[in-house]
């Protein structure tokens, strides 16, 4: 994608295109609701929580395995109106995947395909900006899948704590070459980065639960970097 | 229950209230919460903002502020709040500000109230801290021992089983040859089982029923039958049984119940023993009865010191049996009277009898009949108003020498501050004694005062009891009439203040100041005394003991309704927990003392000491209001 970490005019531009050239009517019911404009501040926008588990890191080979969505805003994170899904896998499961997302192959076994849950999915993310942890992976596996399975693409602008983490911790010259003699890396994992507001370890890789702590990081951020008034526009990648 | 909310159920579950929910209830919880984030310093609650959750602290820490602005309480992982609100009129009744960076979640109050309707512990748990604390001390009053012993526990013996066919000549020969007072009485098997049981000889027998002593009374020579009548003509029929790894409890309930004083007791169908009334009544007193009847049978004051180890023995033993802080100060005044009266005893035995007659007096814990394992001696010498300090007062230097020397030898140290019968200023006559005490309450300031107020804890040991009488009277026709005495009593029952509650491993003062360890005597038990004496002066009561006089203060108005209930739960958790670290400091041999260290408190005992001492700040402050220093007279 070409709009990929670019100024939100440009995503504006996109999402104005897409309203229109969507074919699927989930898709086209998605992007117009997608109400997030850049010169929103956070403190006007819902917002929504999301987390992709897969089975691997490479959307040819592996596959998306569950999602879970928490919807929030900068007061509140409705985890009682969490959602997640359990999908069945594209490709085979690897075992090792296995143990890591605490779900078997009979959880799976029975578990509908992503086209089947589409339409709940977008419903629930229905007018709210996206906020996930290094989008990177959300964003390649569903527009893999999507691609897949509808011939058309879903890609969306989103708000990703790593980044903004990132961003907090640009280093000083001096700094880059400490760690460049040998000195520690600051660490963005979800786990590392939430520890340094003080918020607590939870055991990874429930989508839902991925989903609460990345909700939590960001008003962790909010709080301590960004404030309640800080514009969508310079926040959304 | 969804594995995802696994993460949440967990924290939760590890935490009061939510520790005591039903499977079903915590699975709703933990589906039911949202979460909050706040950055440190900033407001979670403002004065008077809505409330309509129950807030829950995931991580971080939270400080609760009064009115004033003053720190009301800081608390941390794991604790709640907003639950008074949610329970009064849903505002902020104190601001809540995140101390640290602090994730909460948040209950809905839907939610809040269906856990308060279906869980009874959860309900007392968030509701007003007193009932907290009531229910907490009842509950501890209902694990008494009691409740936990088992029946065999008492049996020291098997029963005298007699079969029915031998004549009550015969059978009354054998209760006496075993030198018991009840029988069993056995018969051939019929076919019901419920009367069935094992004999020594492995036979099946049936129990008829069970032969006391009066049964002989009444049922032989009151009705003139002659002695060869056979024992199974008189006797009832129907014997109640137990088992025996039943309860205690139960047993007496039962017994009350079918109106009989004995019971044969069955192991499955083998007798093994027969259970009276008046053992279990027995046991219930033992430890302090038993020690008190070793005390005055010791030959001499080495031989008392040697009962040390028993007496703290047998503290272990009745804390660990459930006994509540009441009962274990009066068994404990019982034996440090016992001590002083048994070694009065020796000293007079050598000195010859006293010249004029006397009252030891003990003052404080003693007097009270609140003394624990850890106690100085406090005691003075109340003499007959004939006393000649030339001729007589080597005598009684003598005797007090001797009493005072044996206690600190039976682990009653020395008093400090000298408030002993051998200080001459604490051996006087009665009529001395009635000027000091006339003197407190005619001339009162709060410094005059600051020493004596253990003088108004005082009960004769030994000796003329009437002496230790008129000077009670005194105190307490005195007392009332002096507003200037009772408002300096009560500024010094409020110089020592109880902590605002934990924080992590640390106690937490009122001005935020940390401390790793607390003297729960100084700051709980002490000054909690201290508050109840004022009130019981003011009432004209002359009880010494704190529950005796909180009952005398309930029966009038000095205190709002309901409030010396509260502080009797106060001070008896306050107490509790004093005693129970002491009795852990034995178990460990290490000496014990009046310090607790936060990190050996647990949770809930943490909630429960926290709403017994925002109790007694509160009532510490209602004294001052009630006994003001009248104006213009200081």
């Amino acid at each position: 994608m070409t709009t990929q970490g670019s100024a939100g005019e440009d995503w504006a531009t996109y999402l104005a295109s897409r309203q229109q050239a969507a074919k699927d009517p989930r898709l086209q019911a998605f992007f117009q609701a997608f109400t997030a404009r850049p010169g929103m501040t956070l403190e006007e926008a819902p917002l929504i929580a999301l987390d992709v588990e897969t089975t691997g890191l490479d959307p040819r080979r592996h596959s998306i395995i569950s999602i879970g969505v928490v919807p929030f805003d900068l007061d509140r994170i409705r985890f009682s109106q969490r959602r997640q899904w359990l999908l069945k896998p594209r490709f085979p499961l690897e075992s090792h995947s296995v143990t890591l997302h605490h779900i078997t192959h009979a959880d799976l076994a029975h578990a509908p395909d992503l086209d089947e849950v589409l339409e709940d999915l977008l419903q629930a993310m229905a007018g709210r900006l996206p906020v996930v942890h290094y989008r990177s992976i959300e964003r390649r596996f569903l527009e893999s899948a999507i691609r897949f399975r509808l011939g058309e693409s879903l890609v969306f602008p989103v708000i990703d704590t790593m980044a903004l983490e990132a961003r907090f911790h640009r280093q000083p010259l001096s700094a880059r070459i400490r760690r460049w003699l040998g000195g520690g890396q600051l660490s963005l994992r979800l786990q590392d980065c939430r520890a340094r507001y003080g918020l607590p370890g939870y055991s990874p890789h429930h989508a839902v639960i991925d989903a609460l702590a990345t909700a939590e990081l960001l008003q962790a951020q909010v709080a301590a970097r960004l404030g309640r008034n800080a514009r969508v526009g310079e926040l959304w990648c | 229950m969804q594995p995802e909310v696994m993460e949440i159920r967990q924290h939760l579950s590890r935490f009061a209230p939510f520790d005591v929910l039903s499977d079903e209830l915590l699975d709703t919880v933990a589906d039911s919460v949202d979460a909050a984030y706040f950055k440190a310093g900033s407001d979670i609650l403002t004065r008077d903002a809505p409330v309509t959750e129950l807030y829950y602290i995931r991580s971080g820490a939270v400080d609760i502020f009064r009115r004033s602005g003053a720190l009301h309480n800081r608390l941390e992982e794991g604790d709640i709040f907003g639950h008074f609100s949610l329970l009064r009129n849903h505002r902020a009744h104190f601001p809540a500000k995140a101390m640290e960076d602090t994730l909460l979640y948040l209950i809905p109050e839907a939610l809040f109230e269906r856990l308060c309707a279906e869980d009874e512990q959860f309900a007392d748990f968030v509701e007003l801290d007193q009932p907290r604390l009531k229910s907490v001390v009842e509950k501890h009053a209902g694990d008494a021992r009691m409740m936990t012993t088992r029946v065999r526990k008492l049996i020291t013996r098997p029963p005298v089983l007699v079969d029915a066919t031998l004549s009550v000549q015969d059978a009354a020969q054998q209760i006496t040859d075993a030198h018991a007072s009840a029988a069993l009485v056995l018969a051939e098997p019929d076919d019901n089982p419920r009367h069935t049981i094992l004999a020594e000889d492995g036979q099946t027998r049936r129990l008829l029923g069970i032969v006391t002593d009066s049964d002989f009374r009444r049922s032989v020579v009151a009705e003139g039958r002659a002695c060869d009548t056979p024992i199974g003509e008189i006797v009832a029929e129907h014997a109640f049984t137990v088992q025996s790894d039943e309860i205690l409890q139960d047993a007496m309930l039962a017994m009350l119940r079918n109106n009989v004083k004995h019971m044969p007791v069955l192991h499955r169908r083998r007798p093994i023993g027969i259970l009276h009334l008046s053992d279990i009544v027995r046991h219930q007193t033992h430890t302090g009865l038993y020690l008190a009847d070793r005390i005055f049978s010791q030959p001499n004051a080495e031989a008392l010191a040697k009962l040390l180890p028993d007496v703290r023995e047998s503290f272990v033993r009745m804390v660990e049996e459930g006994a509540n802080a009441e009962m274990m100060g009066a068994a404990l005044s019982t034996i440090g009277r016992s001590f002083t009266r048994r070694l009065l005893e020796l000293a007079e035995a050598e000195l010859g009898p006293p010249p004029v007659p006397y009252a030891f007096m003990a003052l404080g814990s003693m007097a009270r009949n609140e003394q624990t394992i850890v106690t100085d001696q406090d005691n003075a010498l109340v003499l007959d108003d004939d006393f000649d300090p030339t001729q007589h007062d080597d005598y009684f230097l003598a005797l007090a020498r001797r009493v005072s020397d044996g206690l600190a030898a039976c682990g009653y140290t020395y008093c400090t501050g000298g408030i002993m019968a051998t200080n001459p200023r604490w051996r006087q006559p009665l009529a001395t004694w009635k000027k000091y005490f006339q003197d407190w309450l005619d001339n009162p300031t709060p410094e005059r005062l600051l020493h004596s107020s253990i003088f108004f804890d005082l009960d004769a040991v030994c000796g003329e009891d009437a002496f230790v009488a008129q000077l009670q009277d005194l105190i307490a026709s005195g007392a009332p009439r002096s507003p200037r005495f009772l408002a300096a009593m009560a500024r010094n029952a409020s110089n020592r203040t109880p902590p605002l509650g934990f924080f992590r491993n640390f106690v937490m003062e009122k001005d935020g100041k940390k401390n790793n360890t607390i003297n729960v005597k100084r700051r709980g038990t002490a000054p909690m005394v201290d508050l109840i004496r004022v009130h019981a002066l003011a009432c004209g009561s002359t009880a010494q003991n704190s529950y005796d006089r909180l009952n005398d203060i309930a029966q009038t108005d000095l205190l709002p309704s309901g409030v010396s209930e509260r502080i009797r739960y106060a001070l008896e958790f306050i107490s509790m927990v004093r005693i129970r670290h002491q009795a852990i400091a034995l178990q460990r041999d290490q000496p014990p003392g009046n310090s607790v260290q936060p990190e050996n408190i647990s949770s809930a005992e943490r909630h429960n000491l926290k709403d017994a001492f925002q109790l007694l700040s509160d009532a510490q402050k209602f004294l001052q209001f009630r006994y003001p220093i009248p104006a213009g007279r200081r």
